[in-house]
């Protein structure tokens, strides 16, 4: 393992270990509060238009979704052994699983991209041709505003987090990290798991409503 | 070198390359120093223009548009470029490892960047600013500013996004810094006030910017791509908006203000020689005005349609949210009693801050009285009461910080007599420019009026009149504060004879800011009737 | 209240109570202000650096001035805010038999309809002591209806109707702003209201050039937008008849029952997908974006005025 000192303002690696774990804390914490804008809009306007998000949430690829949900979850139990891998000092199965992780990532992208190809061609994008029954056409635009939103916003975090865990991987696989100073490895994680976080309960609230009860 | 001049952060390294590419939390600091300084300016001409076109009731000056955008300019460029980061990017980001015994800040590079990204998000806002113009004004309510508005919004929003993130990265750089680096012996209830007030500081910036963000960027989108969000006419709601702006917007009239108070806080009993009265209660009000600041937003909405049950609940809250900010005024008082006062330029900037921050409150308790909102809100009232808070209050603790601490950072002493004069000026010409716009709300003359009916006429030319006394008063501290950089006397390390760490080191500091870590014994403010240094 | 300077009076039923409540809030803040000026001038001149005086010993304790502060500035605040919000729920009580006239804003004017058909422009008639009651509905950006002698504001947001009611209590001619900002004429978007006696409104109703009535220009849209088409007797399609509507409760389909307001006629025409009538089909086209905020209102008032007339046969 390459020899590590803890930067300047710090007074050993310890503290700098513990510093970055409650950084990236804070960090998500403003993400989440970044995320509750649209959730609340989505809240108000699935309560006025309840038919309508119903109607639209059918034209959604449940399909592709749930595969999708399940490709994440799988992601983010590899990293989860990854982060228990380096403090085994195994850095280089901490590279392995972050490297799956980022091939399940960009699955996601890729079945992701898939699914905007279809609703582009069925119509469903907002401001590009949408076309939808008259009758629901106001709700539904609502409705795939906040899909396109969220889902890209989404998209982004999770192209940054792919990135973040191949520079991280690559710094594990040359012994950079271990039992001692995991903080990179950890931090890249828990960003990961939040990013999964995020999907879950976006895929409850785009792909499940109208698909069940009467 | 010899030993009359140690090596400080000043003097380590004299290429320009040094200062673009230092992660030395005290340079810094004095980056944002410059920045927001030359964005104070330019917020301040759009307001001299303003008041002079206000000094006739006709619109004899400038065009409807031009005073449009004028108002915009004042606003977003204030609020954002220079309020917003003004205590905390500068004395804070210079004070807050001082004071704690820290070398740095958690996290200097992205301190860095937090500086990189403020300087783009202003430079973006200026160039929508000036080319192309906006007049949404400070707000964007929609669906004006999203579907009406013929100014440069995408580019603004872009550049008040990348200041928010600026923000965030500041804020969240401070909690982990608060928490985690602090000298040996530094308990919570060692720590001074203003620590305290960057810490609530620092939870408002990382919880409510990303909802400003989040909402200019769905506004924006609106605009843009034409989906609807907020559109009235395609089943949205516009006053959705106003909910999420607020909720960002109320939250950050306590980012301006709180750091204010920490300023005030350590200078009172500096000045009165004794140490504040109810230490826990300043501390803990300044983490309850964070807290209860959030569940507050709809009282900017009495009028515009929301329901009355919310109204009702949020002047309950906002009433609530005045008392922690009355247990500070209160304690301030009670410092004073007993003391051994001496008013030297930074105790008359406190006392400047607790008259008119008292004048702002009281005002705000008007504006939180549900019927009484309904007829002030949107009128001059308004204007008058934000002003003695945003700018009465927190500019003025801002002047008494940079002149209080003034001597650590440049090593100089400024001439006290002229920022004796200086803090005068101010306050008398703040006062005559503001109140009588208090009065011109009471009046019933609504705010953002190019022209207006001529009986408000004689309160508009005295609040003109007072503009020209206040932008004389901020000019003098520019010249006096630049000279004393080249031409003032050196200062020693503790010229207040003031009992917080940052005095126990050298002015300026040393790069690292303490030869050995200080250990911490003692409650903070533990001051003696000994006399002043005389700094003459 | 005439002894404060700078003063103006106030002219509607509930602006004597809002002054006197600016009279309680200003007593209140003087007196704190006071006080607190006063001791920290006292402080400052007793305590001042060189000044011999005995300083007291510090070592009190300060718990009982906090909770003594505390409680008393709490309990001001609270009395404050039960008396501002007692008053504010007053605001949105309109008597019921008040005289209903719409207003629609937009860009940057002002325009009043009354029930009788008579249109103004940046100016509103209305008769003295009678409860009046605004309708009012935005074409475009927010606006916002104020008019300082009655000591009353309320913004008209557009995809809404917002209501206000006030009764002026002299004759007179009073200034009307847009309080919320909304674009270039945003300070010249002002008006008069014109508050005259009984006998002189009549006078001033019938010398308007008035076309229809404002229920029978709706009555005549109901035709050409082809809702007669089902919503009229004898129609073959199964949808609501609307006679005696207005002001009763409406059971849904979701099994709600909610009251059918102008809120709920308005919603019911622009999107009547999202409350439907219990027992009838979602077949009523959506009118959102097809129709101005006149339109809807006429509409409005139309079926306003079949409230009270019969039921026809089923």
């Amino acid at each position: 393992m390459v020899e590590m000192h803890p930067e300047m303002q710090f007074s050993d690696l310890g503290q700098q270990q513990e510093i970055a774990r409650l950084g990236i804390w804070v960090f998500l914490a403003t993400e989440i509060l970044f995320f509750g804008g649209p959730l609340l809009l989505y809240t108000v306007y699935r309560g006025a238009y309840a038919q309508g998000f119903a109607a639209a949430a059918r034209h959604t690829d449940i399909l592709i979704g749930t595969a999708n949900t399940f490709i994440l979850l799988t992601s983010s139990f590899l990293v989860a052994w990854a982060t228990e891998a380096i403090k085994k000092d195994d850095g280089r199965l901490t590279a392995l699983l972050f490297g799956a992780a980022v091939f399940l990532g960009l699955v996601f992208l890729g079945l992701k991209g898939m699914e905007y190809s279809n609703e582009y061609h069925e119509q469903l994008i907002p401001g590009f041709g949408f076309a939808f029954a008259e009758a629901e056409r106001n709700a539904a635009l609502l409705f795939f505003t906040f899909y396109f939103i969220t889902t890209i916003l989404h998209a982004i975090h999770l192209m940054i987090g792919i990135v973040l865990l191949i520079v991280i991987a690559r710094h594990a696989a040359k012994g950079r990290y271990g039992a001692g100073y995991n903080a990179p490895v950890f931090v890249s994680a828990l960003y990961w798991h939040f990013i999964d976080l995020v999907w879950i309960v976006l895929f409850a609230l785009i792909y499940l409503p109208g698909r069940s009860g009467p | 070198m010899n030993a009359h001049a140690p090596v400080n952060y000043l003097t380590t390294d004299y290429r320009l390359s040094s200062w673009f590419t230092t992660t030395d939390h005290k340079r810094i600091a004095i980056l944002y120093f410059a920045t927001i300084t030359l964005f104070f300016f330019i917020g301040g001409m759009a307001a001299t223009i303003i008041r002079l076109e206000l000094a006739t009731p006709a619109g004899d000056l400038v065009t409807s548009d031009v005073y449009n955008r004028l108002f915009t300019i004042h606003g977003i460029v204030m609020v954002w470029l220079f309020l917003v980061p003004s205590i905390p990017t500068t004395l804070g980001n210079f004070l807050v490892p001082l004071m704690i015994g820290a070398r740095d800040l958690a996290f200097p590079k992205l301190n860095l960047l937090s500086w990189y990204l403020f300087v783009a998000g202003g430079a973006c806002v200026l160039y929508a600013l000036f080319v192309g113009g906006l007049d949404t004004g400070w707000t964007f309510y929609t669906p004006f500013s999203s579907t009406y508005s013929k100014g440069n919004v995408f580019v603004a929003v872009l550049g008040i996004f990348i200041a928010g993130l600026s923000s965030i990265l500041t804020g969240l750089n401070f909690i982990v810094t608060i928490h985690r680096l602090r000298a040996p012996g530094l308990t919570w209830f060692r720590l001074p006030l203003f620590i305290w007030a960057i810490y609530a500081t620092a939870i408002i910036l990382v919880l409510a910017t990303p909802v400003l963000a989040m909402t200019l960027l769905l506004m924006t989108l609106e605009r843009e791509f034409g989906v609807p969000i907020f559109d009235p006419a395609r089943g949205g709601d516009p006053l959705l908006f106003q909910h999420l702006f607020w909720f960002y917007s109320h939250p950050a009239v306590y980012i301006m203000i709180l750091p204010g108070m920490g300023v005030v806080s350590e200078l009172i009993p500096c000045f009165s020689r004794k140490p504040i009265f109810g230490y826990k209660f300043v501390a803990w009000s300044a983490i309850s005005i964070a807290i209860v600041g959030f569940l507050v937003w709809g009282h900017h909405m009495f009028v515009s349609g929301q329901s009355v049950f919310a109204g009702v609940v949020f002047s309950l809250m906002s009433y609530l949210v005045a008392v922690p900010s009355a247990i500070k005024v209160f304690n301030w008082t009670a410092t004073l009693h007993g003391g051994w006062i001496k008013l030297d330029s930074p105790m008359l900037y406190a006392l400047g801050f607790i008259g008119l921050f008292t004048i702002g409150g009281l005002s705000g308790l008007f504006l939180a009285c549900l019927a009484y909102d309904v007829y002030v809100t949107d009128t001059y009232f308004v204007v008058a009461h934000f002003h003695y808070i945003m700018v009465g209050a927190t500019v003025t603790a801002y002047f008494g910080g940079l002149h209080f601490w003034w001597p650590k950072i440049t090593g100089r002493l400024y001439p006290e007599y002229w920022a004796r004069a200086a803090a005068i000026v101010i306050f008398f010409g703040f006062n005559l420019t503001f109140f009588p716009q208090f009065i011109l709300g009471v009046l019933g003359m609504p705010r953002r009026y190019h022209v207006y009916p001529a009986e408000f006429q004689v309160w508009n030319v005295l609040s003109s009149g007072g503009a020209f006394v206040l932008a004389i008063g901020y000019l003098m501290p520019l010249i006096y504060l630049s000279w004393s950089i080249f031409w003032g006397k050196r200062a020693s390390a503790n010229p207040w004879a003031a009992t917080g760490l940052e005095w126990q080191t050298l002015s300026p500091p040393p790069k690292y800011n303490f030869a050995v870590t200080p250990t911490v014994v003692r409650e903070p403010y533990c001051y003696t009737p000994e006399a002043l240094p005389q700094n003459g | 209240m005439q002894w404060i300077p700078f003063f103006t009076p106030g002219d509607s039923q509930y602006s004597n109570d809002v002054d006197l409540l600016f009279v309680g809030l200003l007593t209140a803040s003087v007196l704190m202000l006071v006080l607190l000026f006063g001791l920290m001038l006292i402080f400052i001149v007793r305590f001042r650096e060189n000044s011999g005086v005995k300083r007291p010993h510090p070592a009190e304790k300060s718990w009982r001035w906090e909770i003594a502060w505390t409680s008393a500035t709490a309990l001001i605040f609270v009395i404050m805010f039960a008396w501002g919000a007692s008053l504010y729920v007053r605001i949105y009580r309109p008597p019921d038999d008040a005289l209903t006239i719409n207003v629609v804003a937009k860009q940057w004017m002002w325009k009043a309809e009354h029930p009788g058909g008579q249109m103004e422009i940046n100016a509103l008639h209305v008769p003295v002591g009678r409860a009046i009651r605004l309708i009012m509905a935005s074409q475009d950006v927010i606006h916002s209806f104020f008019v300082p002698a009655f000591r009353l504001k309320h913004d008209v947001v557009p995809g809404r109707f917002q209501s206000l009611w006030f009764t002026a209590l002299r004759p007179g001619t009073f200034q009307l702003f847009c309080a919320e900002y909304c674009g270039t004429d945003h300070s010249r978007m002002t008006g008069s209201i014109v508050v005259l006696r009984p006998a002189e409104y009549q006078d001033w109703l019938r010398d308007q050039v008035g076309g229809d009535t404002l229920a029978a220009e709706g009555a005549s849209l109901f035709r050409s937008l082809g809702c007669s088409g089902c919503h009229a007797p004898g129609s073959t399609v199964h949808a609501p008849r609307l006679e005696g509507v207005y002001g009763n409760p409406v059971p849904l389909s979701d099994g709600t029952i909610v009251p059918a307001d102008d809120r709920y006629i308005r919603d019911s025409i622009l999107q009547p997908r999202s409350q439907i009538a219990a027992g009838y089909e979602p077949i009523m086209p959506v009118f959102a974006g097809q129709i101005s905020e006149d339109e809807l209102l006429r509409l409005v008032a139309y079926i306003k005025s079949l409230a009270n007339a019969k039921r026809g046969a089923q």
